[in-house]
């Protein structure tokens, strides 16, 4: 079985109304140094693939085809064995 | 393109990066040689196509759109600010537009419907209007195609994300299904706003010296060019491939709308214009408030917030970030301004000032990017006309399609349940309805309805089109677009008094789409002089094409009623046992473009025939009065499904059941025939009601307390369960 | 009377309360700033609803920290009454003036509608007016609306008899169909559901006006003993 951690952020071209409502939050309380943040998304998957390159494939085409919007997110993941 | 290098004039000239810009040879060959006299550089050519674009300057449909009237007696404001206004009495006026957002929602609907959202709205208030409610008309393909399911959630999810978050009810509106719809939904949204006459705004840069000053959201390299790309058609090659999209942030313009109103309403003094920054951004926005003062700007664009390093003036210009205002302000007062901002948690910046030499001059890290006239930005634009060929289609049209209908109560469940006659409430309770309280009728009956705080007065409005009578007859689909949504207004007890548009249409310089536009323009603008309803403010989207087949031409009419008494206010369900039931208006065999010929035959052709405008006119004029008169306890006009949907709809809520007879065939319950209502009347007003109405009603039954609906007809009796009847409406969508 | 409605960035219920109490009820009151401190001259604290802060992050949770939130516990401390509808609600929870929390309603979707309710309670200065059992209907609007907490808490929530509304057709998942609660000392109100939405006949129903009434009357009844 594969553990897949996938990450799901907005692209950095667009707006994030949410991060930028949270960093200025913080700076209101003070947290200065709080450059910037960023709200996304965090996904566990467990995978019954045959290969690790099988769970590979797997996991980039579900961010493809559901997780991702691909017209305004990005995502990264990571895949390990289990 | 957003990583391009920018491109020398010369390249630009030899390599004609422009076409990808969307502008033609000989539009370049124009501004090179007519108007600048030498070869505009990069960020000069980019502001140019942009501003030059179908969506910013109307250059294919400027020549037709002269053609609406918007004269009326009461107008205030006629198109050309960023909403028309209308007299409602008491010193208030009311102020609303409708705009489409078609293809941003296609490629992503949740935010593109929640930007389109955001963009009407900032319309309204930039006139210095407190925006009161929003309608929402949609169209989408089949549901059996699970990707318009998809689409239609999507969307349903963004208006509401954005409509309530920033607390303006949706009050009304309509959504259609058809299979033209199938690669270009429709998303028009329609925003009405409220204010006293004193407060109205005009969007105009004047006064040399006075400070431009930017608001609200920074500016990102989101939706670079949407004016050009809402201005080209789709094809499948492109769907995957898709530059940057818009984000909403209804948070940031709740705030834009709460501090701008603070700055109309108490510092007009200072204030000179105010004007959302839509299509092509900073450009169209700072170029068309110049232009109307006729006179220049200076801007410096190191001062526009940005939200990513590196942008280039072409990228800061043309940026289409949502929640942004831009507002002129008289000299030495920028403080007072930007302080108001401040207590509202946003940040205002000074980014330029009114000139007097009537320039359009930019500058970046000290150095001069743009300068052009202004008036070749907005006005020199050239304006296409195309010839106006009646198609072979509408010139010889199929027979006329007369259904079979063997069953005519099983056929009322089965139109009943078609998604788009169905009930829309699962859709409608997702959108906040009652904030501001104000709002007396929610989404679902003929007309949305909210009072005017403080007076006895009360807003009715709706939007409508059927684009498949607009698709068998441009210019009668036109009238009939026009003539329902004034029955839908009257059969909320309201005068209407005005009107919107949205004309939803293919590739202009595509025949057949051309005379679409120019007739259906036509038909409606016979129908608003006819019925005082001047057309104050519009949206044109072209191009609603997939691979090269338009869309029906669907032109949305979005309509206010002034109520004079909130007494009048009326609602489409019966409301007692014992209440005779009327029907205004002959019934026909009319179905070219109807549901039932849709359900049966898959397709709709046919001539519309039997409308008559004057006919049309005087039913309604003399169902207001009955109105008026206090002799009616409900109104529903009657549409998609004709006469047995209406009925049932009139029973749905209260569960009530209908016994009556009708000189019809059993089709004849389904026929499309204009021009009517259903009415129900108090026994005791009998008299006083016919009286008034003449030959134009006709007395067909009566409502039952038994939930049964039986109805006596020429060639068959339909006896059906009201309880399965409405099962059938609810469950349609799902 | 003097009521306060707290305006944060983002409530959009604010005037509707305020027209509410000065139009409907007939009583004073005034549109603060979150950023206002002094809450002395006030006889009620009302937090509105809407999306403060764009409900970014948590519905209420960046609203806890603004500068009328420690005067607003204060003037809860004090046994005064202060009520929070639906964000308003939200922040309560957050801010920790009520036990719970308010998470995404079942169905995901936002759901706006009149809806079906009893009141449990009216032995609270904001229900005193309504019978015991009394059935009203007053329309909700959230799309965080479902009412969460555990078994320990719900336990003593009912031993202290601090559920004052619950929906008869809970349409969001809420515990308990629980739609609305006070605190322990029964001075500070949540609720889901808009009492300023149902103040006027023209808009539908006039239920939420007795929430007002029993307001008006237990601070009366306060001051004459």
């Amino acid at each position: 079985m594969y553990l897949a951690k996938i990450y799901v952020s907005h692209k950095k071209s667009i707006l994030d109304p949410q991060g930028e409502a949270i960093k200025s939050a913080l700076h209101r309380l003070n947290y200065n140094d709080v450059n910037s943040i960023t709200q996304g998304k965090y996904f566990i998957t467990k995978l019954d693939s045959q290969s690790k390159s099988d769970a590979d494939q797997t996991v980039r085409s579900i961010c493809k085809d559901l997780l991702v919007n691909q017209n305004m997110e990005t995502y990264q993941y990571e895949l390990k064995e289990v | 393109m957003l990583k391009q290098a920018e491109k020398s004039p010369e390249e630009i000239r030899d390599q004609k990066i422009y076409r990808q810009w969307g502008m033609s040879d000989n539009e370049y060959h124009t501004v090179v040689n007519k108007l600048l006299h030498r070869l505009p550089n990069f960020t000069e050519a980019g502001i140019l196509a942009g501003m030059w674009s179908e969506h910013c300057s109307y250059k294919n449909t400027k020549p037709l759109l002269r053609h609406f009237w918007s004269k009326g007696s009461k107008v205030l404001e006629g198109p050309g600010e960023d909403a028309g206004a209308i007299d409602i009495g008491d010193n208030q006026a009311v102020i609303f537009k409708a705009e489409s957002h078609n293809h941003p929602s296609y490629v992503e609907p949740f935010e593109g419907a929640a930007t389109g959202v955001g963009g009407i709205i900032r319309d309204i208030f930039s006139m210095g209007a407190r925006p009161v409610a929003l309608l929402d008309s949609l169209r989408f393909g089949e549901l059996t195609n699970q990707k318009n399911k998809f689409l239609m959630d999507r969307t349903v999810d963004g208006i509401a994300h954005y409509g309530n978050s920033i607390g303006i009810p949706t009050v009304g509106g309509e959504i259609g299904f058809d299979s033209t719809y199938d690669k270009n939904s429709l998303v028009n949204v329609m925003c009405v706003g409220i204010e006293n006459q004193d407060d109205l705004k005009q969007d105009k840069a004047s006064g040399i010296g006075n400070s431009i000053i930017y608001v609200g959201a920074k500016t990102g390299r989101d939706g670079i060019n949407g004016a050009t790309f809402a201005s080209n058609e789709f094809s499948d090659s492109k769907e995957s491939d898709r530059s940057a999209v818009q984000v909403g942030d209804p948070f940031m313009e709740k705030l834009l709308v709460d501090a701008c109103l603070d700055i109309i309403h108490h510092h007009s003094d200072i204030l000179v214009g105010i004007q959302d920054m839509g299509a092509a951004g900073l450009v169209s926005s700072s170029a068309e408030m110049a232009s109307k003062a006729k006179s220049g700007v200076d801007l410096n664009l190191d001062l526009v917030p940005q939200r990513e390093p590196h942008m280039t003036p072409y990228e800061i210009l043309l940026s289409e970030s949502q929640e942004r205002m831009l507002l002129c302000v008289k000299k030495g007062h920028e403080k007072t301004i930007i302080d108001i901002f401040k207590r509202f948690g946003l940040d205002g910046v000074v980014i330029g000032h009114v000139n007097n030499n009537g320039q359009y001059h930019l500058t970046q890290h000290g150095e001069t990017v743009c300068n052009i006239p202004v008036h070749t930005i907005v006005d020199d634009v050239p304006e296409y006309t195309h010839p106006i060929i009646e198609p072979d289609r509408i010139k010889h049209p199929a027979a006329d399609f007369v259904p079979t209908v063997n069953d005519a109560g099983q056929m009322l469940a089965k139109l009943l349940s078609q998604p788009t006659i169905a009930s829309k409430q699962s859709v409608y309770r997702q959108y906040d309805s009652r904030v501001q309280t104000n709002t007396v009728v929610a989404p679902g009956s003929d007309a949305g309805i909210i009072r005017i705080r403080h007076t006895d007065k009360a807003l009715a409005m709706t939007t409508d089109c059927n684009g498949r009578y607009v698709y068998l007859n441009p210019e009668i689909g036109g009238e009939i677009a026009t003539s329902e949504a004034a029955r839908n207004i009257v059969a909320g007890g309201g005068l209407p008094i005005g009107a919107t548009d949205c004309l939803n249409f293919g590739n202009p310089e595509d025949s057949e789409s051309y005379y679409a536009l120019a007739k259906s323009i036509d038909g409606i603008t016979k129908a608003c002089k006819l019925f005082d309803t001047p057309v104050i403010s519009g949206n044109v989207s072209l191009h609603n094409e997939t691979d090269r087949k338009p869309i029906y031409p669907t032109p949305l009419i979005g309509m206010v009623g002034l109520i004079k008494h909130d007494d009048e206010i009326t609602t489409q369900d019966a409301k007692h046992a014992g209440d005779l039931v009327y029907i205004v208006g002959k019934t026909y065999d009319d179905y070219s473009g109807s549901e039932i010929q849709k359900l049966i035959q898959h397709q709709i052709s046919g001539r519309i025939k039997h409308f008559d405008l004057q006919t049309e006119n005087k039913n309604r004029k003399l169902v207001y009065q009955s109105i008026v008169n206090h002799l009616v306890q409900s109104v529903h006009d009657l549409s998609e499904g004709g006469l047995g949907v209406s009925i049932a709809e009139t029973l749905f809520k209260h569960d009530f059941g209908f016994n009556g007879q009708l000189d019809l065939l059993g089709r004849q319950l389904f026929a499309e025939t204009q021009s009517r209502y259903v009415i129900t009347v108090a026994p005791k007003q009998k008299n006083a009601f016919e009286k008034l109405m003449g030959d134009c009603v006709k007395q067909i039954g009566q409502i039952t307390k038994e939930p049964i609906v039986k109805i006596k007809l020429n060639d068959q009796d339909v006896n059906m369960n009201e309880t399965d009847l409405k099962q059938k409406w609810e469950r349609g969508l799902n | 009377m003097r009521f306060a409605v707290i305006s944060f960035p983002g409530s959009n219920c604010d005037r509707d309360l305020y027209y509410a109490i000065v139009d409907s009820l007939g009583e004073q009151a005034d549109l603060i700033s979150y950023t206002s401190t002094d809450l002395s001259k006030y006889d009620t604290i009302l937090i509105p609803g809407g999306f403060s802060y764009g409900d970014y992050l948590r519905s209420g949770a960046i609203a806890k920290f603004a500068p009328a939130m420690k005067s607003v516990k204060a003037f809860a401390a004090s046994g005064r009454p202060v009520i929070g509808i639906c964000n308003g609600f939200q922040i309560l929870t957050e801010a920790g003036l009520l036990p719970g929390t308010l998470q995404h309603n079942t169905n995901i979707s936002f759901i706006s509608e009149w809806e079906p309710l009893e009141v449990v309670n009216n032995k609270t200065p904001f229900t005193n007016q309504y019978q015991v059992n009394q059935k009203i209907k007053l329309p909700i609007a959230h799309g965080d609306g479902n009412y969460y907490c555990d078994d320990d808490t719900l336990k003593s929530l009912k031993q202290n008899h601090q559920i004052v509304f619950k929906y008869r057709n809970n349409p969001n998942g809420s515990v308990d169909d629980i739609a609305g609660i006070v605190n322990r000392k029964g001075n500070v109100l949540g609720m889901m559901p808009h009492p300023e939405r149902a103040t006027e006949k023209i808009l539908g129903g006039q239920d939420g006006l007795t929430l007002f009434q029993s307001i008006l009357n237990s601070i009366k009844v306060r001051s004459l003993s």
